[in-house]
């Protein structure tokens, strides 16, 4: 398969829409992410890229999935993508309606949701992101992000969390700018050593392919591929000396439900 | 007993240079209208509150009303930055803007300690992030615990256990926006109700624009009941929210999110938009 090489990065990406490959490297992200959700375990969903992911494995093979959102609802079962996360549609599908202080104090905190589900817009080898600011310091940053929402305690309580990022040499970095929520800290032991009681990041999903924690140095490892992607593209688009594993899995393109599931959510939301 | 007033009337009485001030409402609720009110009688030297400033803060940010910002998530839902929000942040325009910043657990939580008339609130949140080190708008977010002016690591005096405390919000005004109140001022509200509640309650004085006064309240499953003595303010403002949503009565006017970005990102269409939409005669206590 020919790869194409976006200059934002100098990555190659899988063949987008018109290409031969028939779907996009954002579509092949979102259905891998959707892929590490498994049926029938609850999960706290984070804005965009998280949220197509989670309503796309519910409407496959995970109809079970309880979707909670930080503005309160919890079992959301919505037939469109949210606009926001509180877009009223959560709130009319949902077992239930909490307030904001309950959903973070009774529901998060105690540890009772299976997985935290994360976007970022940098994040480094140990997995901690930032979502404040880039660049420059803290008071007079170059960029600056719209801050931390309710990531810091949904990194620190689910039992698990999945990040889902588009990856490159800018977002993927040695050591991120700012630590809004923390992945591994600085390495083994740093959890514990903060008091955080979820496991931490299990998997970042990104649109070349899957990264998880090396077992012992909690350094994230791209462990999968997409089609059509090389482990020079992976490491390419990564601001750290980059691990690949020896003999990383080549992950399987979207299926034809997977896809019809997702173009069928963009086209009900218009987006 | 909250009186029914107009809404110009009710912040007049109430907002005053140099107060803080939160509007809240989590997506759903927002407050536009009144927020709008803020800018028309060109208040200053606000710290404005609210976990999620959307539209409503980049609006008065720009216009000038804002010294301070108390919040947790600053950007366009669904849509990308918020423009007079950065600028200020980046470039100190059209004045310097302070930070204090928090998660949603935290913000969630100093209203609670308001409303519940304690000096902190304790959660389990913030160990190991750069929030600890740098809220108040210093800092270099490395990491070093306790610098925060309203956070702090805290023992827990029966296990020993550190846990993190983060101090009370007691807003002089909090302006929400609710669905319905009755001719007594009781406000009724539903649906996605955030942390509407315990902002008006750790408030000393509030406002609550409603979108119809009715003569009686008839219950639903769920809602939220603020009772007129709890309520400074009430005025009717249909479509308040708006382009937020209000759940029985419209939708997210999404097309507006989208349209604001262009608006947002440059100061002389934001200056348009402002002689416009809100100093403009004839666009007091309407639609937004």
């Amino acid at each position: 398969m020919t790869v194409k090489a976006p200059a934002a990065s100098g990555a190659a990406r899988p063949e987008g829409a018109g290409g031969s490959a028939g779907y996009t490297p954002d579509e092949m992200m979102t259905i891998r992410a959707a892929r590490a959700l498994r049926d029938n375990v609850t999960c706290f969903v984070g804005i965009g890229l998280p949220s197509a992911a989670a309503n796309v494995a519910r409407a496959t093979h995970a109809p079970g999935l309880v979707l909670i959102y930080e503005s309160g609802t919890i079992g959301a079962k919505p037939g469109r993508l949210p606009l926001s996360i509180g877009d009223g549609i959560l709130a009319e599908t949902a077992d239930a309606v909490v307030s904001v202080p309950e959903i973070f104090n009774y529901w998060l905190q105690p540890g009772r949701i299976d997985v935290g589900f994360l976007g970022a817009a940098q994040i480094d080898k140990f997995g901690n992101i930032n979502t404040t600011a880039i660049g420059g310091d803290y008071a007079t940053p170059k960029v600056r992000l719209p801050g931390a929402g309710g990531a810091p305690e949904i990194a620190a309580s689910c039992r698990e969390v999945i990040v889902v990022v588009r990856q490159s040499s800018r977002s993927f970095v040695e050591r991120v700018d700012f630590v809004t929520s923390v992945g591994y800290g600085s390495g083994p032991g740093d959890r514990q050593r903060l008091g955080l009681r979820g496991a931490g990041p299990r998997m970042i999903i990104t649109d070349l392919g899957v990264l998880e924690p090396d077992p012992v140095t909690r350094e994230f490892t791209m462990t999968g591929l997409y089609p059509g992607v090389s482990a020079a593209d992976a490491r390419a688009a990564a601001g750290w000396d980059l691990a690949v594993a020896a003999d990383p899995e080549l992950i399987a393109p979207p299926s034809a439900a997977e896809l019809a599931a997702l173009r069928g959510f963009r086209h009900s939301t218009g987006q | 007993m909250a009186q029914i007033v107009s809404l110009a009337e009710a912040i007049a009485q109430t907002v005053r240079d140099g107060d803080t001030v939160a509007m809240e409402g989590f997506t759903h609720l927002i407050p536009f209208a009144a927020g709008h009110e803020v800018i028309r009688q060109r208040r200053r030297g606000l710290t404005l509150v609210r976990m999620t400033p959307d539209l409503i803060y980049d609006q008065l940010i720009g216009a000038g009303c804002a010294r301070k910002l108390v919040f947790s998530w600053g950007g366009n839902p669904g849509v990308g930055s918020l423009h007079r929000f950065r600028d200020a942040v980046e470039h100190a325009w059209p004045g310097p803007l302070e930070l204090e910043e928090h998660s949603h657990a935290g913000m969630a939580n100093r209203y609670v300690a308001g409303a519940s008339g304690l000096p902190f609130a304790v959660l389990r949140g913030y160990s190991g992030t750069g929030l600890m080190d740098v809220a108040g708008g210093e800092g270099n977010g490395t990491g070093r615990a306790g610098r925060a002016p309203s956070i702090r690591p805290v023992t827990c005096p029966f296990t020993g256990e550190t846990l993190t405390a983060v101090a009370a919000l007691n807003p002089d005004v909090t302006v929400i926006h609710a669905q319905r109140a009755d001719r007594a001022g009781n406000v009724q509200l539903w649906g996605i109700t955030g942390v509407q509640k315990e902002a008006v309650l750790a408030a000393k004085r509030s406002v609550v624009t409603v979108e119809e006064v009715v003569d009686s309240l008839d219950p639903r499953p769920g809602a939220v009941v603020l009772p007129s003595w709890t309520v400074s303010y009430v005025a009717a403002v249909p479509g308040g929210a708006h382009p937020s949503y209000a759940l029985g009565y419209y939708e997210r006017d999404n097309d507006y999110y989208v349209a604001w970005d262009p608006i947002s990102r440059d100061r002389e269409a934001f200056g348009r938009w402002l002689d416009e939409r809100i100093f403009r005669p004839g666009r007091e206590g309407g639609m937004p």
